[in-house]
Protein backbone atom coordinates (compact mmCIF):
# COMPACT_ATOMS: atom_id res chain seq x y z
CA UNK A 1 0.00 0.00 0.00
CA UNK A 2 1.33 3.41 -0.93
CA UNK A 3 1.78 5.69 2.08
CA UNK A 4 -1.12 8.06 2.67
CA UNK A 5 -0.31 11.75 2.95
CA UNK A 6 -1.51 13.89 5.85
CA UNK A 7 -4.70 15.79 4.93
CA UNK A 8 -3.60 18.69 7.10
CA UNK A 9 -0.04 19.52 6.02
CA UNK A 10 -0.22 17.51 2.78
CA UNK A 11 3.44 16.62 3.20
CA UNK A 12 4.21 14.04 5.82
CA UNK A 13 3.06 10.44 5.93
CA UNK A 14 -0.27 9.99 7.70
CA UNK A 15 0.03 7.68 10.71
CA UNK A 16 -3.24 8.33 12.51
CA UNK A 17 -6.90 8.09 11.60
CA UNK A 18 -8.85 10.33 13.95
CA UNK A 19 -11.75 8.43 15.54
CA UNK A 20 -14.07 11.42 15.56
CA UNK A 21 -13.89 12.31 11.87
CA UNK A 22 -11.73 9.66 10.19
CA UNK A 23 -9.17 12.28 9.15
CA UNK A 24 -5.79 10.88 8.20
CA UNK A 25 -3.00 12.96 9.69
CA UNK A 26 0.72 12.83 10.39
CA UNK A 27 2.43 12.68 13.75
CA UNK A 28 3.30 16.37 14.04
CA UNK A 29 -0.15 17.57 12.96
CA UNK A 30 -1.78 15.08 15.33
CA UNK A 31 0.15 16.28 18.35
CA UNK A 32 -0.63 19.88 17.51
CA UNK A 33 -4.33 19.30 16.77
CA UNK A 34 -4.75 17.26 19.95
CA UNK A 35 -3.21 20.03 22.05
CA UNK A 36 -5.24 22.73 20.27
CA UNK A 37 -8.48 20.89 20.93
CA UNK A 38 -7.71 20.59 24.65
CA UNK A 39 -6.89 24.31 24.60
CA UNK A 40 -10.29 25.00 22.99
CA UNK A 41 -12.02 22.91 25.68
CA UNK A 42 -10.19 24.88 28.36
CA UNK A 43 -10.93 28.31 26.92
CA UNK A 44 -14.55 27.66 25.94
CA UNK A 45 -15.33 26.39 29.46
CA UNK A 46 -13.22 29.11 31.11
CA UNK A 47 -11.55 26.47 33.23
CA UNK A 48 -8.66 28.54 34.53
CA UNK A 49 -7.77 32.07 35.47
CA UNK A 50 -4.28 33.61 35.25
CA UNK A 51 -2.19 32.89 38.30
CA UNK A 52 -4.44 30.02 39.40
CA UNK A 53 -2.81 27.21 41.32
CA UNK A 54 -3.93 23.88 39.91
CA UNK A 55 -3.27 20.38 41.20
CA UNK A 56 -3.21 17.57 38.63
CA UNK A 57 -4.57 14.34 40.08
CA UNK A 58 -1.74 12.05 38.95
CA UNK A 59 -1.76 8.27 39.04
CA UNK A 60 1.16 7.65 36.71
CA UNK A 61 -1.28 6.18 34.17
CA UNK A 62 -1.75 7.31 30.59
CA UNK A 63 -4.56 9.80 31.16
CA UNK A 64 -3.05 11.82 33.96
CA UNK A 65 0.41 11.66 32.37
CA UNK A 66 -0.96 13.03 29.09
CA UNK A 67 -2.93 15.65 31.03
CA UNK A 68 0.20 16.82 32.84
CA UNK A 69 2.23 16.92 29.61
CA UNK A 70 -0.46 18.78 27.64
CA UNK A 71 -1.16 21.28 30.43
CA UNK A 72 2.53 22.05 30.73
CA UNK A 73 2.76 22.56 26.96
CA UNK A 74 -0.35 24.73 26.78
CA UNK A 75 0.54 26.72 29.87
CA UNK A 76 3.78 27.71 28.16
CA UNK A 77 2.36 28.12 24.65
CA UNK A 78 -0.64 30.26 25.56
CA UNK A 79 0.67 31.88 28.73
CA UNK A 80 -2.11 30.61 30.98
CA UNK A 81 -0.02 31.70 33.93
CA UNK A 82 -0.92 28.54 35.85
CA UNK A 83 1.00 27.27 38.81
CA UNK A 84 0.81 23.50 38.24
CA UNK A 85 1.61 20.69 40.61
CA UNK A 86 1.06 16.93 40.79
CA UNK A 87 -1.09 15.37 43.49
CA UNK A 88 -0.99 11.60 43.93
CA UNK A 89 -2.99 9.38 46.18
CA UNK A 90 -1.38 6.28 47.61
CA UNK A 91 -4.16 3.80 48.32
CA UNK A 92 -1.71 1.56 50.08
CA UNK A 93 -1.92 -1.45 47.79
CA UNK A 94 1.44 -3.12 47.72
CA UNK A 95 2.56 -4.25 44.29
CA UNK A 96 0.04 -1.99 42.56
CA UNK A 97 0.59 1.59 43.57
CA UNK A 98 4.30 1.37 44.40
CA UNK A 99 5.38 1.15 40.77
CA UNK A 100 2.99 3.78 39.47
CA UNK A 101 4.12 6.20 42.18
CA UNK A 102 7.66 5.74 40.91
CA UNK A 103 6.37 6.84 37.50
CA UNK A 104 4.74 9.92 39.04
CA UNK A 105 8.03 10.77 40.74
CA UNK A 106 9.78 10.63 37.36
CA UNK A 107 7.00 12.74 35.81
CA UNK A 108 7.52 15.37 38.49
CA UNK A 109 11.15 15.67 37.39
CA UNK A 110 10.32 15.53 33.65
CA UNK A 111 7.66 18.22 33.86
CA UNK A 112 9.38 20.24 36.58
CA UNK A 113 6.33 20.19 38.82
CA UNK A 114 6.21 19.81 42.58
CA UNK A 115 4.67 16.54 43.74
CA UNK A 116 2.57 15.76 46.80
CA UNK A 117 1.80 12.16 47.70
CA UNK A 118 -0.95 11.52 50.22
CA UNK A 119 -1.65 8.07 51.61
CA UNK A 120 -4.87 6.46 52.81
CA UNK A 121 -2.84 5.32 55.78
CA UNK A 122 -2.11 8.84 57.01
CA UNK A 123 -5.53 10.19 55.99
CA UNK A 124 -7.78 7.48 57.33
CA UNK A 125 -5.59 5.19 59.41
CA UNK A 126 -6.31 2.36 56.98
CA UNK A 127 -4.44 1.32 53.85
CA UNK A 128 -6.43 -0.59 51.22
CA UNK A 129 -4.36 -3.68 51.99
CA UNK A 130 -5.61 -3.45 55.58
CA UNK A 131 -9.18 -2.79 54.45
CA UNK A 132 -9.10 -5.88 52.24
CA UNK A 133 -7.61 -7.96 55.05
CA UNK A 134 -10.60 -6.89 57.10
CA UNK A 135 -13.53 -7.03 54.72
CA UNK A 136 -12.26 -9.34 51.99
CA UNK A 137 -11.90 -8.70 48.29
CA UNK A 138 -15.60 -8.30 47.72
CA UNK A 139 -16.95 -4.78 47.99
CA UNK A 140 -13.63 -3.15 48.77
CA UNK A 141 -13.95 -0.92 45.67
CA UNK A 142 -16.63 1.05 47.49
CA UNK A 143 -14.15 1.93 50.23
CA UNK A 144 -11.43 2.78 47.77
CA UNK A 145 -13.74 4.98 45.68
CA UNK A 146 -15.18 6.89 48.62
CA UNK A 147 -11.75 7.40 50.17
CA UNK A 148 -10.16 8.52 46.92
CA UNK A 149 -12.79 11.14 46.18
CA UNK A 150 -12.09 12.83 49.51
CA UNK A 151 -8.36 12.24 49.40
CA UNK A 152 -7.83 14.41 46.31
CA UNK A 153 -9.80 17.25 47.88
CA UNK A 154 -7.99 16.91 51.18
CA UNK A 155 -4.66 16.83 49.39
CA UNK A 156 -5.54 20.01 47.53
CA UNK A 157 -6.68 21.65 50.75
CA UNK A 158 -3.40 20.70 52.37
CA UNK A 159 -1.54 22.42 49.55
CA UNK A 160 -3.85 25.43 49.71
CA UNK A 161 -5.03 24.73 46.16
CA UNK A 162 -8.65 25.23 45.11
CA UNK A 163 -8.72 23.48 41.74
CA UNK A 164 -8.03 19.81 40.98
CA UNK A 165 -7.95 18.57 37.39
CA UNK A 166 -8.33 14.89 36.56
CA UNK A 167 -7.53 12.86 33.46
CA UNK A 168 -11.07 11.66 32.73
CA UNK A 169 -11.45 11.24 28.98
CA UNK A 170 -14.37 10.96 26.55
CA UNK A 171 -14.47 7.17 26.91
CA UNK A 172 -14.70 7.49 30.69
CA UNK A 173 -17.53 9.99 30.44
CA UNK A 174 -19.34 7.81 27.87
CA UNK A 175 -18.98 4.84 30.24
CA UNK A 176 -20.40 6.83 33.11
CA UNK A 177 -23.31 7.97 30.95
CA UNK A 178 -24.08 4.37 29.98
CA UNK A 179 -23.76 3.10 33.55
CA UNK A 180 -26.08 5.72 34.97
CA UNK A 181 -28.49 5.27 32.11
CA UNK A 182 -28.64 1.56 32.93
CA UNK A 183 -29.11 2.38 36.62
CA UNK A 184 -31.74 5.01 35.90
CA UNK A 185 -29.70 7.52 37.85
CA UNK A 186 -30.19 10.75 35.93
CA UNK A 187 -28.81 13.10 38.60
CA UNK A 188 -25.56 11.18 38.77
CA UNK A 189 -25.47 11.05 34.99
CA UNK A 190 -25.75 14.81 35.03
CA UNK A 191 -22.94 15.26 37.55
CA UNK A 192 -20.71 12.87 35.61
CA UNK A 193 -21.03 14.69 32.31
CA UNK A 194 -20.33 18.23 33.44
CA UNK A 195 -16.81 19.41 32.79
CA UNK A 196 -16.62 21.25 36.10
CA UNK A 197 -17.98 19.86 39.35
CA UNK A 198 -18.32 22.79 41.61
CA UNK A 199 -20.45 22.55 44.70
CA UNK A 200 -21.54 25.52 46.71
CA UNK A 201 -20.37 24.11 50.03
CA UNK A 202 -16.96 22.99 48.86
CA UNK A 203 -14.30 25.45 47.89
CA UNK A 204 -12.42 22.88 45.81
CA UNK A 205 -13.31 22.84 42.15
CA UNK A 206 -12.90 19.71 40.00
CA UNK A 207 -12.57 19.70 36.24
CA UNK A 208 -11.81 17.35 33.35
CA UNK A 209 -9.89 19.11 30.55
CA UNK A 210 -9.65 15.86 28.55
CA UNK A 211 -13.40 15.29 28.60
CA UNK A 212 -13.67 15.41 24.81
CA UNK A 213 -10.46 13.50 24.11
CA UNK A 214 -10.75 9.92 22.86
CA UNK A 215 -8.90 7.36 24.93
CA UNK A 216 -7.44 6.09 21.68
CA UNK A 217 -5.94 9.50 20.93
CA UNK A 218 -4.65 9.84 24.48
CA UNK A 219 -2.80 6.55 24.11
CA UNK A 220 -1.49 7.60 20.69
CA UNK A 221 -0.45 11.00 22.04
CA UNK A 222 1.50 9.28 24.80
CA UNK A 223 3.00 6.89 22.25
CA UNK A 224 4.06 9.52 19.72
CA UNK A 225 5.48 11.84 22.37
CA UNK A 226 7.06 8.82 24.07
CA UNK A 227 5.66 9.81 27.43
CA UNK A 228 6.64 7.80 30.43
CA UNK A 229 3.52 6.20 31.86
CA UNK A 230 2.65 3.11 33.80
CA UNK A 231 -0.07 0.60 33.17
CA UNK A 232 -1.47 -1.66 35.75
CA UNK A 233 -4.66 -3.25 36.85
CA UNK A 234 -5.76 -3.10 40.43
CA UNK A 235 -4.87 -6.41 42.06
CA UNK A 236 -8.16 -6.38 43.95
CA UNK A 237 -11.40 -6.93 42.12
CA UNK A 238 -11.98 -4.87 38.99
CA UNK A 239 -15.20 -2.90 38.79
CA UNK A 240 -17.37 -5.45 37.05
CA UNK A 241 -20.22 -3.17 36.02
CA UNK A 242 -17.94 -0.48 34.67
CA UNK A 243 -16.03 -3.23 32.89
CA UNK A 244 -19.14 -4.28 30.98
CA UNK A 245 -19.94 -0.68 30.09
CA UNK A 246 -16.36 -0.28 28.93
CA UNK A 247 -16.53 -3.35 26.68
CA UNK A 248 -19.78 -2.06 25.23
CA UNK A 249 -18.23 1.34 24.47
CA UNK A 250 -15.19 -0.22 22.82
CA UNK A 251 -17.37 -2.51 20.71
CA UNK A 252 -19.45 0.47 19.61
CA UNK A 253 -16.31 2.43 18.78
CA UNK A 254 -15.13 -0.39 16.55
CA UNK A 255 -18.35 -0.26 14.51
CA UNK A 256 -18.88 3.48 14.61
CA UNK A 257 -16.01 5.53 16.06
CA UNK A 258 -18.03 8.70 16.54
CA UNK A 259 -20.29 6.82 19.01
CA UNK A 260 -18.16 7.84 21.98
CA UNK A 261 -18.47 11.59 21.49
CA UNK A 262 -22.11 11.08 20.50
CA UNK A 263 -22.80 9.38 23.86
CA UNK A 264 -21.02 12.22 25.66
CA UNK A 265 -23.19 14.69 23.73
CA UNK A 266 -26.35 12.72 24.55
CA UNK A 267 -25.28 12.69 28.20
CA UNK A 268 -24.92 16.46 28.16
CA UNK A 269 -28.34 16.85 26.55
CA UNK A 270 -29.91 14.53 29.12
CA UNK A 271 -28.13 16.44 31.88
CA UNK A 272 -29.84 19.58 30.63
CA UNK A 273 -33.11 17.87 31.56
CA UNK A 274 -32.07 17.42 35.16
CA UNK A 275 -33.24 20.28 37.35
CA UNK A 276 -30.48 22.44 38.72
CA UNK A 277 -29.02 21.18 41.98
CA UNK A 278 -29.74 24.30 43.95
CA UNK A 279 -33.24 24.87 42.63
CA UNK A 280 -34.89 25.60 45.99
CA UNK A 281 -37.58 23.08 46.82
CA UNK A 282 -35.88 20.03 45.34
CA UNK A 283 -32.80 20.45 47.44
CA UNK A 284 -34.73 19.92 50.67
CA UNK A 285 -35.62 16.32 50.10
CA UNK A 286 -32.20 15.42 48.86
CA UNK A 287 -30.50 13.91 51.90
CA UNK A 288 -33.05 11.28 52.74
CA UNK A 289 -33.34 10.19 49.15
CA UNK A 290 -29.64 10.01 48.57
CA UNK A 291 -29.28 7.44 51.29
CA UNK A 292 -31.28 4.94 49.30
CA UNK A 293 -29.24 5.66 46.19
CA UNK A 294 -26.62 3.20 47.38
CA UNK A 295 -23.53 2.08 45.57
CA UNK A 296 -24.20 -0.14 42.62
CA UNK A 297 -27.82 0.69 42.03
CA UNK A 298 -29.55 -2.63 42.64
CA UNK A 299 -32.25 -0.77 44.53
CA UNK A 300 -32.70 1.59 41.64
CA UNK A 301 -33.31 -1.31 39.33
CA UNK A 302 -36.19 -2.63 41.40
CA UNK A 303 -38.03 0.63 41.81
CA UNK A 304 -37.26 2.06 38.41
CA UNK A 305 -40.92 2.50 37.48
CA UNK A 306 -41.67 4.68 40.44
CA UNK A 307 -38.48 6.60 40.05
CA UNK A 308 -39.18 7.35 36.44
CA UNK A 309 -42.62 8.55 37.43
CA UNK A 310 -41.16 10.79 40.07
CA UNK A 311 -38.68 12.05 37.56
CA UNK A 312 -41.47 12.72 35.12
CA UNK A 313 -43.28 14.80 37.71
CA UNK A 314 -40.10 16.64 38.50
CA UNK A 315 -39.40 17.37 34.88
CA UNK A 316 -42.90 18.62 34.26
CA UNK A 317 -42.46 21.14 37.03
CA UNK A 318 -39.20 22.31 35.63
CA UNK A 319 -39.41 25.14 33.16
CA UNK A 320 -36.26 24.26 31.26
CA UNK A 321 -37.49 20.79 30.60
CA UNK A 322 -41.02 21.82 29.79
CA UNK A 323 -40.50 21.87 26.07
CA UNK A 324 -39.03 18.37 25.95
CA UNK A 325 -41.04 16.45 28.48
CA UNK A 326 -43.38 14.93 25.94
CA UNK A 327 -40.49 12.75 24.81
CA UNK A 328 -40.57 10.73 28.03
CA UNK A 329 -44.25 10.24 28.53
CA UNK A 330 -45.20 7.44 30.86
CA UNK A 331 -48.49 5.63 31.32
CA UNK A 332 -50.92 7.73 33.37
CA UNK A 333 -51.09 5.13 36.12
CA UNK A 334 -47.46 5.39 37.05
CA UNK A 335 -47.55 8.68 38.99
CA UNK A 336 -50.28 7.26 41.28
CA UNK A 337 -48.06 4.39 42.31
CA UNK A 338 -45.28 6.80 43.10
CA UNK A 339 -47.71 8.85 45.15
CA UNK A 340 -48.32 5.88 47.42
CA UNK A 341 -44.64 5.70 48.22
CA UNK A 342 -44.78 9.25 49.47
CA UNK A 343 -43.76 11.08 46.31
CA UNK A 344 -40.04 10.41 46.33
CA UNK A 345 -38.26 13.49 45.09
CA UNK A 346 -35.51 13.47 42.57
CA UNK A 347 -32.09 12.90 44.02
CA UNK A 348 -30.21 16.12 44.21
CA UNK A 349 -27.41 16.87 46.58
CA UNK A 350 -27.47 19.34 49.42
CA UNK A 351 -24.05 19.70 50.88
CA UNK A 352 -23.31 20.22 54.53
CA UNK A 353 -20.38 19.55 56.79
CA UNK A 354 -19.84 16.07 58.17
CA UNK A 355 -20.45 16.06 61.90
CA UNK A 356 -17.42 13.87 62.48
CA UNK A 357 -14.67 15.17 60.26
CA UNK A 358 -16.11 18.51 59.15
CA UNK A 359 -15.66 17.52 55.56
CA UNK A 360 -18.39 18.42 53.08
CA UNK A 361 -20.97 15.74 52.59
CA UNK A 362 -24.51 15.25 51.40
CA UNK A 363 -25.30 13.56 54.70
CA UNK A 364 -24.87 14.42 58.39
CA UNK A 365 -22.00 11.94 58.59
CA UNK A 366 -19.95 11.61 55.41
CA UNK A 367 -19.62 8.25 53.63
CA UNK A 368 -15.93 7.97 54.47
CA UNK A 369 -16.62 8.40 58.19
CA UNK A 370 -19.43 5.84 58.06
CA UNK A 371 -17.16 3.31 56.37
CA UNK A 372 -14.33 4.08 58.78
CA UNK A 373 -16.67 3.67 61.71
CA UNK A 374 -17.58 0.19 60.53
CA UNK A 375 -13.94 -0.69 59.95
CA UNK A 376 -12.76 0.61 63.31
CA UNK A 377 -15.50 -1.18 65.21
CA UNK A 378 -14.48 -4.48 63.69
CA UNK A 379 -10.78 -4.04 63.84
CA UNK A 380 -10.12 -6.92 66.28
CA UNK A 381 -11.79 -9.30 63.85
CA UNK A 382 -8.84 -9.06 61.49
CA UNK A 383 -7.14 -12.15 62.89
CA UNK A 384 -10.31 -14.19 62.76
CA UNK A 385 -10.76 -13.27 59.12
CA UNK A 386 -7.28 -14.44 58.30
CA UNK A 387 -8.07 -17.68 60.09
CA UNK A 388 -11.15 -18.17 57.95
CA UNK A 389 -9.21 -17.57 54.79
CA UNK A 390 -6.77 -20.26 55.83
CA UNK A 391 -9.61 -22.63 56.40
CA UNK A 392 -11.00 -21.87 52.98
CA UNK A 393 -7.61 -22.56 51.50
CA UNK A 394 -7.34 -25.91 53.18
CA UNK A 395 -10.83 -26.97 52.10
CA UNK A 396 -9.86 -26.18 48.51
CA UNK A 397 -6.80 -28.30 49.03
CA UNK A 398 -8.96 -31.10 50.38
CA UNK A 399 -11.21 -30.94 47.35
CA UNK A 400 -8.16 -31.15 45.15
CA UNK A 401 -6.98 -34.15 47.12
CA UNK A 402 -10.33 -35.84 46.59
CA UNK A 403 -9.96 -35.34 42.86
CA UNK A 404 -6.55 -36.92 42.88
CA UNK A 405 -7.86 -39.96 44.71
CA UNK A 406 -10.69 -40.28 42.20
CA UNK A 407 -8.42 -40.21 39.21
CA UNK A 408 -6.05 -42.68 40.80
CA UNK A 409 -8.73 -45.24 41.44
CA UNK B 1 13.60 -15.59 -1.22
CA UNK B 2 14.18 -16.46 2.41
CA UNK B 3 11.63 -18.53 4.24
CA UNK B 4 11.35 -16.34 7.31
CA UNK B 5 10.79 -12.64 7.96
CA UNK B 6 12.60 -10.97 10.84
CA UNK B 7 10.28 -8.50 12.58
CA UNK B 8 9.94 -6.75 15.93
CA UNK B 9 6.75 -7.03 17.91
CA UNK B 10 6.01 -4.76 20.88
CA UNK B 11 3.33 -5.02 23.53
CA UNK B 12 2.52 -2.01 25.68
CA UNK B 13 -0.24 -0.39 27.68
CA UNK B 14 -0.61 -3.47 29.87
CA UNK B 15 -0.44 -6.15 27.16
CA UNK B 16 3.13 -7.03 28.09
CA UNK B 17 1.67 -8.88 31.08
CA UNK B 18 0.33 -11.46 28.63
CA UNK B 19 3.72 -11.89 27.01
CA UNK B 20 6.03 -12.79 29.87
CA UNK B 21 6.24 -9.12 30.95
CA UNK B 22 8.50 -8.45 27.99
CA UNK B 23 7.74 -5.36 25.99
CA UNK B 24 9.81 -6.08 22.90
CA UNK B 25 10.10 -9.40 21.07
CA UNK B 26 12.27 -10.02 18.02
CA UNK B 27 10.79 -12.90 16.06
CA UNK B 28 11.29 -14.73 12.80
CA UNK B 29 7.93 -15.17 11.19
CA UNK B 30 7.52 -17.90 8.54
CA UNK B 31 7.33 -16.10 5.18
CA UNK B 32 4.24 -18.02 4.19
CA UNK B 33 1.25 -19.11 6.20
CA UNK B 34 -0.07 -22.68 6.22
CA UNK B 35 -2.09 -22.17 3.05
CA UNK B 36 0.93 -20.86 1.12
CA UNK B 37 -0.03 -17.18 1.10
CA UNK B 38 2.45 -14.46 2.13
CA UNK B 39 2.30 -13.88 5.89
CA UNK B 40 -0.02 -11.07 6.84
CA UNK B 41 -1.16 -9.57 10.16
CA UNK B 42 -3.95 -12.14 10.48
CA UNK B 43 -1.34 -14.88 10.32
CA UNK B 44 0.92 -12.99 12.73
CA UNK B 45 -1.90 -12.85 15.30
CA UNK B 46 -2.40 -16.58 15.08
CA UNK B 47 1.36 -17.12 15.24
CA UNK B 48 1.68 -14.94 18.35
CA UNK B 49 -1.12 -16.73 20.16
CA UNK B 50 0.27 -20.16 19.26
CA UNK B 51 3.97 -19.49 19.81
CA UNK B 52 4.64 -16.42 21.90
CA UNK B 53 1.74 -16.10 24.28
CA UNK B 54 2.20 -18.22 27.36
CA UNK B 55 -0.71 -16.69 29.24
CA UNK B 56 -3.96 -18.64 29.08
CA UNK B 57 -6.17 -15.55 28.77
CA UNK B 58 -6.23 -15.51 24.96
CA UNK B 59 -9.41 -13.43 24.93
CA UNK B 60 -7.52 -10.54 26.51
CA UNK B 61 -5.70 -10.23 23.19
CA UNK B 62 -7.78 -11.92 20.51
CA UNK B 63 -11.54 -11.99 20.08
CA UNK B 64 -13.30 -13.68 17.19
CA UNK B 65 -9.99 -14.20 15.38
CA UNK B 66 -9.20 -10.53 15.48
CA UNK B 67 -7.56 -8.08 17.86
CA UNK B 68 -9.79 -7.33 20.82
CA UNK B 69 -11.57 -3.95 20.54
CA UNK B 70 -9.65 -1.39 22.58
CA UNK B 71 -6.25 -2.67 21.47
CA UNK B 72 -4.49 -0.44 18.94
CA UNK B 73 -2.22 -1.90 16.30
CA UNK B 74 0.57 0.19 14.82
CA UNK B 75 2.46 -0.94 11.73
CA UNK B 76 5.76 0.98 11.61
CA UNK B 77 4.11 3.58 13.86
CA UNK B 78 1.06 4.01 11.62
CA UNK B 79 -2.46 2.99 12.54
CA UNK B 80 -3.00 -0.41 10.94
CA UNK B 81 -6.20 0.86 9.33
CA UNK B 82 -3.96 2.91 7.04
CA UNK B 83 -2.09 -0.20 6.01
CA UNK B 84 -4.92 -2.60 5.29
CA UNK B 85 -5.42 -3.99 8.80
CA UNK B 86 -5.12 -7.79 9.03
CA UNK B 87 -4.40 -8.09 5.30
CA UNK B 88 -1.14 -6.15 5.51
CA UNK B 89 1.70 -8.36 4.28
CA UNK B 90 4.70 -8.26 6.59
CA UNK B 91 8.06 -7.03 5.33
CA UNK B 92 11.49 -7.76 6.82
CA UNK B 93 12.34 -5.28 9.58
CA UNK B 94 8.74 -4.28 10.24
CA UNK B 95 7.89 -3.00 13.69
CA UNK B 96 4.45 -4.01 14.90
CA UNK B 97 3.15 -2.44 18.13
CA UNK B 98 0.11 -3.58 20.08
CA UNK B 99 -1.08 -0.98 22.60
CA UNK B 100 -3.91 -1.63 24.98
CA UNK B 101 -6.17 1.27 25.88
CA UNK B 102 -8.12 -0.94 28.26
CA UNK B 103 -5.93 -0.77 31.32
CA UNK B 104 -5.97 1.78 34.03
CA UNK B 105 -3.39 3.77 35.89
Amino acid sequence: MAPTTCVNCKEARAVIIRPKNRQKICRACFLHIFETEVHETITSANLFFPGERVAIGASGGKDSTVLAAVLKTLNERYNYGLDLCLLSIDEGIRGYRDDSLETVKRNAVQYEMPLEILGYGELYGWTMDQVVAQIGKKGNCTYCGVFRRQALDRGAAKLGIKHVVTGHNADDVAETVMMNLLRGDLPRLSRGTSIVTDSGASDIKRSKPLKYAYEKEIVLYAHHRQLDYFTTECIYSPEAFRGSARTLIKDLEKIRPSSILDIVKSGEDMAALVPNQDSGKNGQAATAEDESAGGCGSANGRSSGGEMAAMEEQLASNEDAGSRETEIKLPKTAPKKAGKAGKPAIKTQTLQHCEKCGYMSSQAICKACMLLDGLNRNRPKTEINIGMEDEEGSSTLMRQMEKIQLTNS
Amino acid sequence: MSDSIPITVEFTGGLEILFANERQHKISLPARSGDGNPSNIAYLLQYLVDNLMKDQRKDMFIMEDNVRPGILVLINDADWELEGEENYELQPGDNIVFVSTLHGG
